[in-house]
């Protein structure tokens, strides 16, 4: 059999299911994979060997038996270290957290396991989710496959990294305001964040509550929406999940069909700050909609300007409460409890003061001011407001289109440390896909080529209504399809060998 | 035990003279649910320490609360009995501040949507004038968790400063609360202790009643803080208030409020100003000693709990709740009082005793009214006293006390007797019946045994006999007296009267 790594996750399922490969040689490929190139990606921060290749093993075994496997039964997939995983150290990206290992699995993990999905290990991230390059992992930086000089987009960049780079064919990310669906649109991998309480956030170690979502990162659409029906559907250990069920998204992205479907091309988002071979690409993917039938028009949302804004003042509101927790008491590091006789709140300045790197320092510090007495109507008040008008724009839109489109990301991977001390610049990345987060509705990143000044990869975000996730497949798959038509073979193979 | 130095005091009459108290109290309600309020913890009290904890209320990361609908429904009823307005739609927020018997450093609680607001409770208070009721302005209920029980090792107070180590204990962290808010209770005039304590009293009641939790002061499943100013007159601004805490008897609230009343107004009167602040209530020596203080008292920049959904309790279901609440306490009082035949002042006092469901469950057993009010409003109310501790919680039942008073009644056991088989009982000793076999404490009533008894003391005696030969039947009471020594008190002493007159052939 061919490279197993270069399989998609369906084909894997299948070579798995019929007995062609045995899950074990799966994952033995995967993990040899990870031990030849994450030297230079640095994907992973724990690989569970032992925990692989025994569910790996659990799954050759029920097979054996004449049990039924799950659609994604096999598949070696990568967990980012944001979500808990009983008795496997969960980081975060942050030294807070350093050696905890968590006594539960979160919800996406026990439904991962259940399905016979097999966890490589612990990816990458931006300390507690917070960046966009993971430069601010505690742990350092991931390298992008395409130019390991350049950053895979963060959060979740480790995740990205990891599907682009062939070490899983799977990964789960998670998107407070485009963790997922920007390291997808720089990596050319695919990245979707599902509506907000489509899939349970028990387990993910929270950044912003009403912000966060765990969702799918692949390098096809299809194995994206199985990955999605795998983890999605209601919790009740999650409050924010929603009852109704999930919709047919595998049955989307095996349809593809956009004829008749109308298109609305955000105004807001692109044009000017977006790098031009991304507007060209993107330009190109939305004549290619047109092409293949749809309806494309252009809608305005005027408060969409503001989204950057007000994001920034209630996920650093969020987060200051949420990351409250980690003090030294109960768990993970403590800092400081033998020098001197200090008291128990100066072990907890002195663990925090250790513990949280710049970034996360940073918007604690934002969070805590912004919901000061005095401040609370002016700051996180407001920015309630916006988050009003930003679901009223999507509304509007929504009213006359099926989906939204627009560029993911301003310009393709930049270099590392490009960013690093320009916080602002570092914010921009996130300027298309904020809103999305911000209205609790769905959106997909799918690579539509390469931006012919740097030979790097362009993601075009597709945007849908809340519980609409399945429009997402459609379209990404017409797209998909239509492009590797163009193209003769998938992006990733124009990146460089590692 | 609290080492202070005790603060100049105002006499009370002195106070209430020349100023106004203005109260008011904040119940915190440990609600009596199977789990806690966002996890599926037991809340069973007295466990061995964290044993009932999970990711969700020790505040792991990545776990998360789901509203608990029993505490929900609890919380509604209460409204409902405190005739307050039920919210049609109100969220849970945070409540952000550092302290570790807090697992997330936030506590989930309500903030300006509570679900329950602006009701009222009646109390009835003695005055000089008679009973008096005055009406208690409630200004919210709302829904929130405890936290986790800190005990702080080593140093002299048992508090955290001077503490070698501290020890965290998270059974309690998350069980749900219910925090009652008074609106400031005015017109009270020198009755403000009485009014705090007898709507503390009457707030139990009414939750007793409601099933909602076993109100246990000393177990802290009811947790009163107390605020207290003071001002020249009702006309005068409110004064700066303190908010005493600790306060872990009904007895205690009363005396709370009575001394933070004389200390404030010493205060005053030296021409200083009342400082805002927490104050601690030290049942021992009767004072309160400063807490922090609330001008440097933290921010605790609330906003709305992300992690929980908008509760939105149907009207249906609200309707459904109030059809079903008991007997409104006011309306059992009255009813309570006019099957006893008693007056407004012995009411009261059985209520403010907090000994309303043991008199009527005493009753019910077969007691007469008048010999239950007087057993739990005497002996047994004393006995509680002395232990500092509330009636109910006496190692005796209602039962207990019914069949003492039948004893008695059956002329098997005379007041005395009776008081032996109580203290016996308290002491452990079992059942009525069992003491009495036990110490062997029936009454004699055959008349051979007391005959003799009768006779030894006459012969003891021979110029009492010959004086009440003679007529003078008063003189009877030390034979009598004598006979009773002689059998233990075990005879009824009037028999013993009778016989002995019989005797000696005089009559009464």
């Amino acid at each position: 059999m061919a490279d197993l790594t270069r399989l998609t996750a369906a084909q894997t399922a299948s070579a798995v299911a019929s007995g062609e490969v045995s899950a074990v040689e799966v994952a033995r490929a995967h993990l040899d994979r990870i031990g030849a190139v994450d030297d230079r990606v640095h994907a992973f921060l724990h690989v569970d060997t032992d925990g692989a290749l025994a569910q790996a093993a659990a799954v050759d075994s029920a097979r054996a038996s004449g049990a039924t496997l799950a659609p994604l039964a096999g598949v070696p997939l990568a967990l980012k270290d944001v979500m808990t995983q009983k008795g496997i150290p969960t980081t975060c990206g942050s030294r807070m957290l350093e050696g905890w290992r968590p006594p539960y699995d979160a919800t996406v993990t026990a439904r991962l396991k259940a399905a016979g999905v097999v966890i490589l290990g612990k990816t990458n991230m931006d300390e507690f989710a917070m960046g966009s390059s993971t430069e601010h992992s505690a742990y350092g930086p991931s390298h992008n496959p395409w130019d390991l000089d350049r950053i895979p987009g963060g959060s979740g960049g480790g995740s990205a990294a990891a599907v682009a780079a062939f070490e899983a064919p799977l990964a789960i990310g998670t998107d407070t305001g485009g963790s997922i669906r920007q390291p997808a649109a720089v990596t050319g991998t695919v990245g979707v964040k599902p509506t907000y309480g489509g899939v349970s956030r028990y387990g993910l170690v929270a950044l912003a509550s009403s912000l966060d979502q765990a969702g799918p990162c692949a390098r096809t659409v299809l194995d994206a929406a199985l990955l999605h029906a795998t983890i999605a559907g209601h919790d009740p250990l999650d409050s924010t999940s929603l009852a109704e069920p999930v919709p047919d998204v595998v049955g989307a992205a095996l349809r593809g069909d956009v004829a008749g479907l109308r298109v609305g091309v955000v105004k807001e988002l692109g044009g000017e700050g977006y790098q031009a071979g991304v507007r060209q690409r993107f330009d190109e993917a939305v004549a290619l909609l047109t092409e293949l039938g749809a309806d494309v028009v252009e809608v305005s949302a005027p408060s969409f300007p503001y989204a950057l804004a007000a994001y920034y003042v209630i996920l650093p509101s969020e987060c200051s409460s949420n990351l409250a927790k980690f003090d030294g008491i109960r768990f993970g590091l403590r800092v400081g409890e033998d020098d001197g006789d200090p008291s128990v709140e100066q072990v907890m300045a002195r663990t925090r003061a250790a513990g949280f790197g710049a970034e996360a320092t940073r918007r604690i510090m934002l969070g805590t001011y912004a919901l000061s007495a005095g401040y609370y109507d002016a700051f996180y008040g407001q920015a309630q407001k916006v988050r009003t008008l930003v679901q009223r724009d999507f509304a509007a839109a929504f009213a006359t289109c099926d989906v939204l489109v627009s560029p993911t990301a301003p310009t393709t991977a930049f270099r590392l440390g490009e960013k690093l001390d320009d916080p602002l610049a570092m914010y921009l990345n996130d300027v298309a896909t904020i809103p999305v987060n911000l209205a609790g509705t769905p959106g997909m990143s799918i690579p539509v080529g390469l931006a012919p000044e740097d030979g790097l990869p362009v993601g075009l975000q597709i945007m849908a209504p809340a519980m609409a996730d399945d429009r997402l497949y459609n379209v990404g798959a017409a797209l998909e399809r239509a492009l590797l038509e163009r193209w003769g073979r998938p992006i990733l193979e124009e990146a460089p060998s590692l | 035990m609290s080492t202070t130095t005790h603060e100049a005091v105002v006499a009370y009459d002195d106070v209430v003279a020349r100023f106004d108290p203005v109260l008011g109290l904040e119940v915190h309600v440990e609600l009596g649910t199977a789990t806690k309020m966002f996890c599926g913890c037991s809340t069973t009290f007295g466990a061995a320490p964290n044993t009932q904890v999970c990711p969700t209320c020790l505040g792991l990361p990545g776990s998360l609360p789901v509203v608990n609908e029993i505490g929900v429904e609890s919380a509604i009823r209460i409204g409902l009995a405190l005739h307050c307005s039920i919210a049609e739609w109100c969220r849970f927020a945070r409540k952000n501040y550092f302290y570790p018997d807090m697992p997330k450093n936030f506590q989930t609680s309500q903030y300006d949507e509570p679900i329950a607001y602006d009701g009222w409770l009646d109390v009835d208070v003695v005055t000089d004038e008679g009973v008096r009721t005055f009406r208690v302005d409630i200004e919210r209920a709302h829904m929130e968790e405890d936290t986790g029980k800190t005990t702080h090792q080593g140093g002299a107070t048992g508090r955290i400063h001077g503490a070698d180590y501290s020890l965290v204990d998270y059974n309690r962290a998350g069980i749900p609360l219910i925090e009652i808010v008074t609106k400031p209770i005015e017109g009270t005039g020198k009755y403000a202790p009485e009014v705090a304590r007898a709507y503390v009293t009457a707030l139990r009641e009414l939750l007793r009643g409601l099933g909602v939790s076993d109100v246990k002061m000393e177990q802290g499943s009811l947790r009163c803080d107390a605020n207290v100013s003071l001002r020249p007159n009702p006309e005068s601004p409110l004064g700066t208030r303190t908010e005493t805490k600790n306060v872990n008897s009904l007895r205690s609230v009363e005396r709370a409020v009575r001394y933070e009343m004389t200390r404030q107004a010493a205060v005053l009167d030296a021409g200083r100003k009342v400082v805002q602040e927490t104050r601690h209530w030290h049942e021992d020596t009767g004072v309160t000693t400063s807490g922090r203080s609330k001008e440097e008292a933290e921010d605790y920049r609330y906003f709305p709990e992300p992690d929980l959904v908008p509760i939105a309790p149907s009207r249906e279901w609200v309707e459904e709740l109030r059809a079903t609440l008991p007997e409104n306490p006011a309306v059992r009082r009255s009813r309570l009082q006019a099957a006893w035949g008693i007056s407004d002042f012995d009411m009261t006092a059985v209520s403010n005793a907090g000994a309303l469901d043991l008199v009527e469950q005493t009753v019910a057993a077969g007691a007469d009214q008048s010999a239950a009010r007087k057993w739990w409003l005497g002996e047994l109310a004393r006995e509680a006293n002395q232990r500092g501790c509330e009636l109910a919680d006496l190692p005796i039942t209602p039962t207990d006390v019914a069949r003492v008073e039948a004893l008695v009644s059956e002329g098997a056991l005379n007041d005395k007797l009776a008081r032996q088989v109580i203290e016996g009982v308290l002491a452990g000793e079992g059942a009525p019946d069992e003491v009495v076999a036990a110490r062997g404490l029936a009454v004699v009533s055959d008349d051979g045994p007391l005959l003799a008894a009768i006779d030894e003391a006459l012969a003891a005696a021979p110029d009492v006999a010959e004086k009440i030969r003679g007529g003078k039947v008063a003189a009877a009471g030390a034979i009598v007296g004598a006979v009773m020594k002689a059998t233990r008190g075990q005879a009824d002493a009037g028999r013993v009267r009778q016989l002995l007159l019989e005797r000696l052939g005089v009559s009464e």
